[in-house]
């Protein structure tokens, strides 16, 4: 693997996580619990679909077969998706819909942090547009983390329900594989090892703030970076990549 | 019954030293939550920046039946509008 095959790869994986997670978030748009959080939600969307762009225009010029993000996107089946299995999840309510989001934005947070500083301009410029965002959307996802840890009993319940639910889904955010090592060698890739500390006393803060129990470490899911993911992507891409599929010479 | 949460007034600056402009009005639970989404309901294609949010409980207002009290007085005193000084020529901003 060479290095340009490697910074394929984890463009790919960057940009899948943005537009898997972005399209979750999309498919609120109308069904948010109120006007202003619709908006809220749909708006963190478009912020995603907006870096996923920028992600795979790199990838599709890394990979240099005449690929466009569109294709990327669009044309590539479930086996050949990266994203975390987190960023798949349903949204089931709303407690899982923050849930999902928090954890995500935690890590995402520290994750750009690192390659707003990576040796790779092309990289480290996405990464710090994207990361003005993410603290936006930790910012809001924190806050909606103590409003249901500390509302009602039942969002109590219910967010630590989707706590409990998604935690499975968390040791998958830090497992490095031979395209990190090798890009962690040349400066480029963030070392998850180290993040993972920043990450668990960031999440364990929010959840005391929220009164919320951390769930124990158990099992964890994993199979993304392999491209093997639960069965919830594949229906996510049907219905994401239906026009394409179905019209192939289908033209914006 | 009103299922709905507070009711919170949003203020709009489009640029720095500009007033802030009275924009509309959004439901929140507390002051961050109504900052937020204040953000996303009115500035989300970067027309602003500044926001300011008060609850709508919160804000003085004058009442429709002393309209003629409060404001009626005004209109039929024209020494109050400064209309009587020779403005000089090519002054501008007057």
């Amino acid at each position: 693997m060479t290095k340009t095959d490697a910074l394929f790869h984890y463009c790919l994986r960057l940009g899948d996580d943005a537009v898997i997670l972005g399209h979750r978030l999309a498919e609120l748009c109308s069904r948010g619990p109120f006007l202003e959080e619709d908006l809220a939600l749909t708006n963190i969307a478009l912020d995603y679909t907006g870096r996923a762009e920028l992600f795979f225009q790199y990838a599709a010029e890394l990979e240099g077969k005449g690929h466009s993000a569109d294709d990327l996107v669009y044309r590539r089946p479930e086996r050949r998706y990266y994203n975390h299995l987190l960023c798949e999840r349903p949204n089931v309510d709303f407690g899982h819909t923050i849930v999902r989001q928090f954890l995500f934005s935690v890590y995402d947070r520290y994750l750009l942090e690192e390659l707003g500083v990576a040796k790779d301009t092309r990289l480290a410029e996405i990464a710090v547009k994207a990361l003005k965002e993410t603290r936006y959307h930790l910012s809001h996802a924190a806050d909606w983390m103590v409003r249901l840890g500390r509302g009602t009993e039942e969002s109590h319940r219910r967010v630590q329900q989707a706590l409990n639910d998604q935690w499975t889904y968390t040791g998958e955010l830090f497992e490095m594989d031979d395209v990190d090592l090798l890009l962690l060698e040349h400066g480029i890739a963030a070392d998850l090892h180290t993040l993972r500390a920043l990450w668990q006393t960031e999440v364990k803060q929010t959840l005391d703030r929220a009164g919320l129990q951390r769930p124990a470490d158990g099992y964890m899911q994993t199979g993304s970076r392999k491209g093997i993911h639960s069965e919830h992507l594949g229906h996510l891409l049907s219905e994401m990549q239906y026009l394409v599929r179905a019209y192939p010479q289908a033209a914006w | 019954m009103d299922t709905q949460l507070d009711l919170w007034e949003v203020f709009v600056q489009s640029k720095p030293g500009q007033p802030y402009k009275h924009a509309g009005s959004v439901h929140a639970s507390d002051k961050r939550m109504a900052l937020q989404n204040a953000r996303d309901v009115y500035t989300r294609r970067g027309e602003a920046s500044g926001l300011w949010v008060v609850r709508a409980a919160d804000i003085v207002a004058s009442n429709l039946a002393d309209h003629d009290m409060f404001f009626d007085p005004a209109n039929d005193k024209i020494y109050r509008h400064p209309t009587f000084y020779q403005v000089p020529e090519g002054a501008k901003n007057i």
